[in-house]
């Protein structure tokens, strides 16, 4: 107790002792319970702002995309892969559907609405980086630390622990989609 | 002796406000043990490289501008249009290499005197809680020239929060501000880019009033009793700490002056591009043996944990380590180990500049093991090791 303290009269009765403690237990709870509230809009202020929110979908015209390439695309500020696949390909994510060397087993056919195409993410579910064309399976090779993913975008060789994802989309009409 | 007109103003003030005195206590007549070597000097040092970068910082943020489409040109326009801006931004970018380099040698210091151990722990965790706020400066100041590196930097170190089990996703989405490293982000990343540095500022004031409290460790690493093992601060120690920062700014200088992006990385000179990543990306070289240990554990999230751990770890070492020594010139069996575990830093830094394939890949595991192997085997040395007979006195 400080000197100033010691001088004032302060009962010592059990009785007020403990209602002494109750308020200053309960000032202090409502002094957190206040401070937290008043954080609440600063972490607010830091999730996507209204206009980042609002440019949420994005049309692409994919008539010039020739059989076995890709286009790559912006989306939300991040790159979505536009890939028109050949048959051959198609034939071979199709069969493999059932291989044990898949790290996050999904059927082909659950991750694309034509067959000839596949939308996919160009963000690696590792850390996030672009994958390139190339690795062993038809599909892409991760530049940071070496996943790889085929034709269907499904993870092949780690350390990305999931299958690229797929935005939601529709086909506006046989060439056009709208990607959000 | 009457005392004179300035005597007379400074008792004045210092009656009002005891800046002099406390100086004169903690600066001038502040009691050091007289047998500090040149590893002492690493800690005036650092406060000095904080002090540089605090200044040089200022005066790039005078002319820089934190927004997607202007940034790169900005840093471009500091270089070539401001006056002495292109000297500016080379002590910052070297200042940021240096300041590492001195904390490395400070944090290295502790370890082989024991300064960890009782009564210094809690100066010992300023210590680790300055070292993460240096390193999240720094990686957020590397942001921001927005090129290449600097963006797919911020992309794969911000993603490492998304490991955190179900918000994961949703921490990191707010953190940027959108959908991706953007424009948000690197605009919240200059305001605290500039507000950490000043968060350290006061951490080091907690570290010094810590040390003044139990005084320096020194390299017999025993606690000193007798007055005449001490001398005072000034001028023995003010006149060694200038003379040691006179020799750190010769090879400061000469990088700034000469090889100003030595340790930096040339992709750093392509604008940033969310559509491509560079064929291989390396952190700066500060950060290249936690990130080491991050690719060397094959799993997403474990990799994360193992590399935060790498550091956070330091924060119990007062308690890994039983021996009652401190210094490991008189530990037969710690010194040697702890070498080794220096050593092994260095093999980390240089396989995390390499590709993560073949025989890096088996390197970077073991030299992973023997980090954490070295902690956890503490207790056991400090049981079965006989240390050196240690002098009671200096
Ligand atoms: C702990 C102290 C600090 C460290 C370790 C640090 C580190 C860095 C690093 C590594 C860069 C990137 C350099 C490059 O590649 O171009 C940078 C840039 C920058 N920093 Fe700092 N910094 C510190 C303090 C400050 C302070 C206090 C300010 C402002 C008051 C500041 C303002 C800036 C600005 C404007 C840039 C962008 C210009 C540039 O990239 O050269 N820094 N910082
Ligand atoms: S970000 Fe693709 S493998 Fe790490």
């Amino acid at each position: 107790m400080s000197e100033q303290a010691k001088g004032a009269k302060t009962s010592t009765n059990p009785k007020d002792v403990s209602r002494r403690k109750f308020l200053t237990d309960m000032t202090t709870a409502f002094g957190v319970a206040g401070a937290t509230c008043a954080a609440v809009p600063f972490v607010k202020s830091m999730a996507p702002a209204d206009n980042v929110k609002a440019m949420a979908s994005t049309e692409v015209d994919i008539s010039d995309i020739s059989e076995g390439d890709t286009k790559t695309v912006i989306w939300r500020g991040r790159p979505v892969f536009i890939k028109h696949r050949t048959g051959a390909e198609i034939a071979k994510a199709r069969k493999e559907d059932t291989s044990s060397e898949l790290l996050d087993p999904a059927k082909d056919e659950s991750r694309v609405q034509n067959e000839k195409w596949l939308i996919a993410m160009a963000v690696c579910t590792h850390l996030g980086c672009v994958p390139m064309e190339g690795g062993e399976h038809d599909g892409w090779i991760c530049p940071c630390h070496g996943s790889q993913f085929d034709a269907s975008g499904r993870v092949r060789r780690g350390p990305a622990p999931s299958n690229l994802d797929v935005p939601p989309y529709e086909f506006l009409n046989p060439t056009t989609i709208k990607i959000g | 002796m009457s005392k004179s007109n300035t005597q007379k103003a400074i008792e004045w003030f210092d009656y009002r406000l005891p800046i002099f005195s406390f100086m004169k206590h903690s600066a001038v007549e502040y009691p050091t043990p007289k047998n500090l070597s040149y590893m002492w000097n690493f800690g005036s040092l650092a406060g000095i490289a904080l002090v540089l970068q605090i200044l040089t910082g200022i005066f790039l943020a005078m002319h820089y501008k934190p927004d997607v489409n202007l940034a790169f040109d900005s840093i471009q326009h500091i270089m070539r249009d401001v006056n002495s801006g292109w000297l500016i931004r080379n002590m910052h970018m070297v200042g940021a290499s240096f300041f590492f380099i001195v904390v490395y040698i400070h944090m290295a210091r502790g370890m082989y005197y024991g300064s960890y151990k009782g009564p210094r722990e809690v100066l010992w965790w300023m210590g680790v809680i300055i070292f993460f706020l240096m390193m999240a400066t720094a990686f957020m100041g590397y942001v921001l020239p927005w090129g290449q590196m600097s963006f797919w930097g911020a992309t794969v170190i911000t993603n490492l929060l998304s490991v955190i089990p179900f918000v994961g996703e949703h921490v990191v989405i707010w953190l940027w501000g959108g959908y991706s490293v953007g424009d948000a982000t690197l605009n919240r990343f200059f305001s605290l880019h500039y507000l950490l540095p000043f968060v350290i500022f006061a951490v080091v004031f907690l570290h010094l009033w810590a040390l003044h409290t139990h005084k320096s460790n020194n390299p017999v690493g025993i606690d000193l009793k007798k007055d005449t093992d001490f001398i005072p601060f000034h001028p023995y120690y003010t006149i060694k700490d200038i003379f040691g920062l006179g020799v750190y700014l010769i090879p400061f200088t000469f990088m700034v002056c000469y090889a100003p992006e030595y340790l930096g990385h040339p992709d750093n000179y392509i604008p940033a591009d969310p559509m491509v990543t560079p064929a291989h990306i390396v952190p700066e070289w500060y950060f290249l043996p936690f990130y080491a240990i991050l690719r060397a554990v094959p799993d997403k999230l474990f990799g994360v944990i193992a590399m935060v751990a790498a550091i956070a770890i330091l924060f119990v070492l007062p308690w890994l380590d039983s021996s009652k020594v401190r210094s490991a010139r008189f530990r037969p069996l710690f010194r040697p180990l702890l070498i080794l575990f220096f050593a092994n830093m260095f093999v980390l830094g240089w396989v995390g500049a390499k590709p993560p394939e073949g025989i890096y890949i088996t390197i970077g595991r073991l030299a992973t093991f023997y980090h954490f192997a070295f902690f956890l085997i503490l207790p056991l040395v400090g049981m079965f090791e006989k240390p050196k007979p240690v002098p009671k006195s200096l």
